[in-house]
């Protein structure tokens, strides 16, 4: 499984910082993400399962998109863009 | 004691306070987070707000205790079948037509019967909800509307802004979208029809006018309804001020040539008592959207808009140019004891408790203004 590392408010919303989330990509360790914890259901991916314009997903340290492929152990962080006004 | 719900740029504050002993700030939320829009349902004593994350994109929060915990409604989301490339050519299916993620929500609005409320945004979207604002529902008459594919968006994007009930007839709903104009129910939002007769484009070239009929292009700021004489509306629209005596089937232009210094704005109010009475904060636009002159001024018809007269005692009357958006001005009571309240998107507030005879600043200092509701 992927860890899966997040930043407040996320961490918050999901009771904490590290989750072990399984999926073959990106998008995939999303979806089950935003499933196993129904407080941020739309909080980083949009409706049509996109991630949000302003948040950053990082695979080991690489900027990552959706089909991004992810391997078991590796580092999955979200967070958002330096970005906003 | 009056309750103001100001929505932000930077968050939700409440003032509380009246003309004697002036406002403080009482509470806040979302402190860093856009605030489009927040209001207390009277019916239920709940507060509703409709809050857009920079990062994680909108939402409702509601509580019924502002200076305590919110909870996130949930059922606001659009069905992400956008799939087709916005850029290609349209089928003519409006299944195939561009939808997009809900960008935000503007406004919340109590409906006609118990638990229910309505709420608007972008792209284009009416939600229910029924049961108080727990959980909400895309209203897919209005949706998958075969025109859809036509819709273009104004400046501010393809806003659903203005929702307008009818009183104690829940089946009669109308909403104005920009750059679209105004739909009309009238069997609890099954079928929609544009309703547009009257209103002159003038941002558009002569020629181009008549395809509007079928391929609307109406670019509604803001609606509300004369409660006493509920046939009767009175609409802030992009350039002009018009007025339907007929629920809104047509329009009919009361703000040229009135003296008016402008005939752009974006909110409108009415005294509730008074079915022949407006108000308008008018903006030299559209170009550039602020107090005419540096002159803050409210003006008001109390003959159905034949006339207008600025009621500004007490605004700012020299170097001030403010911008007032369109949900940033609301009104409590009636009649003579009417007041009224707007913010600004430079953070001042201002009231007026003698139904706009005179004004006192009640706000100051605070981020960019969005809405303001009295509570």
């Amino acid at each position: 499984m992927a860890q899966v590392m997040l930043r407040a408010p996320l961490s918050e919303l999901c009771g904490g910082r590290l989750h072990a989330i399984a999926g073959a990509t990106v998008g995939e360790v999303l979806v089950a993400l935003e499933r196993e914890h129904p407080p941020i259901s739309g909080w980083v991916l949009d409706e049509r399962g996109r991630i949000r314009e302003h948040v950053n997903v990082f695979v080991n340290g690489i900027h990552g998109e959706e089909r991004t492929p992810v391997a078991p152990d590796d580092r999955v962080h979200v967070l958002p863009a330096i970005t906003g006004g | 004691m009056t309750e103001l719900l100001v929505g932000t740029k930077k968050g939700l504050f409440r003032l509380e306070g009246d003309a004697s002993s002036g406002f403080e700030v009482t509470a806040r939320a979302f402190a860093g987070q856009s605030v489009e829009y927040a209001m207390r349902d009277a019916r239920t004593g709940r507060y509703l707000a409709s809050v857009t994350s920079w990062f994680y994109g909108p939402r409702i929060w509601i509580t019924d205790d502002p200076t305590g915990e919110w909870e996130q409604a949930k059922g606001t989301v659009l069905p992400g079948d956008d799939e087709v490339d916005p850029a290609a050519e349209f089928s003519g299916d409006p299944a195939d037509a561009y939808k997009g993620a809900l960008e935000r929500l503007w406004v919340i609005v109590p409906g006609e019967e118990d638990g229910v409320l309505y709420a608007g945004g972008d792209p284009g979207p009416l939600f229910e909800s029924r049961d108080s604002g727990l959980t909400w529902s895309l209203n897919r008459g209005l949706w998958d509307h075969p025109t859809r594919p036509d819709w273009h968006p104004g400046a501010g994007g393809l806003c659903l802004h203005t929702i307008v009930t009818w009183p104690g007839d829940p089946s009669k709903l109308l909403v104005a979208i920009s750059a679209v104009g105004v739909w009309l129910t009238d069997d609890g939002g099954a079928s929609w029809r544009h309703s547009n007769e009257g209103i002159v484009l003038r941002y558009l070239p002569e020629e181009a006018r008549a395809a509007t009929a079928e391929k609307p292009q109406h670019c509604v700021h803001n609606v509300r309804r004369a409660p006493e004489r509920p046939e009767r509306l009175f609409m802030q629209f992009h350039d002009g001020i018009y007025r339907s005596d007929d629920a809104g089937a047509t329009w009919v232009d009361v703000g040229t040539d009135k003296g008016l210094p402008s005939d752009f704005g974006f909110p409108i109010a009415v005294d509730p008592a008074d079915p022949d009475s407006a108000y308008v904060i008018p903006l030299i636009g559209a170009e550039d959207r602020t107090t005419p002159g540096g002159t803050v001024q409210v003006w008001e018809t109390r003959d159905a808009g034949d006339s207008w007269r600025p009621r500004g005692d007490g605004l700012p009357e020299r170097d001030a140019y403010l911008t007032i958006l369109r949900e940033a001005f609301d009104t409590k009571g009636q009649g003579e004891a009417l007041e009224l309240y707007f913010g600004s998107t430079s953070g001042e507030v201002f009231g007026s408790q003698d139904a706009g005879a005179s004004w006192a600043q009640v706000g100051d200092h605070l981020p960019p203004i969005y809405s303001v509701r009295t509570a």
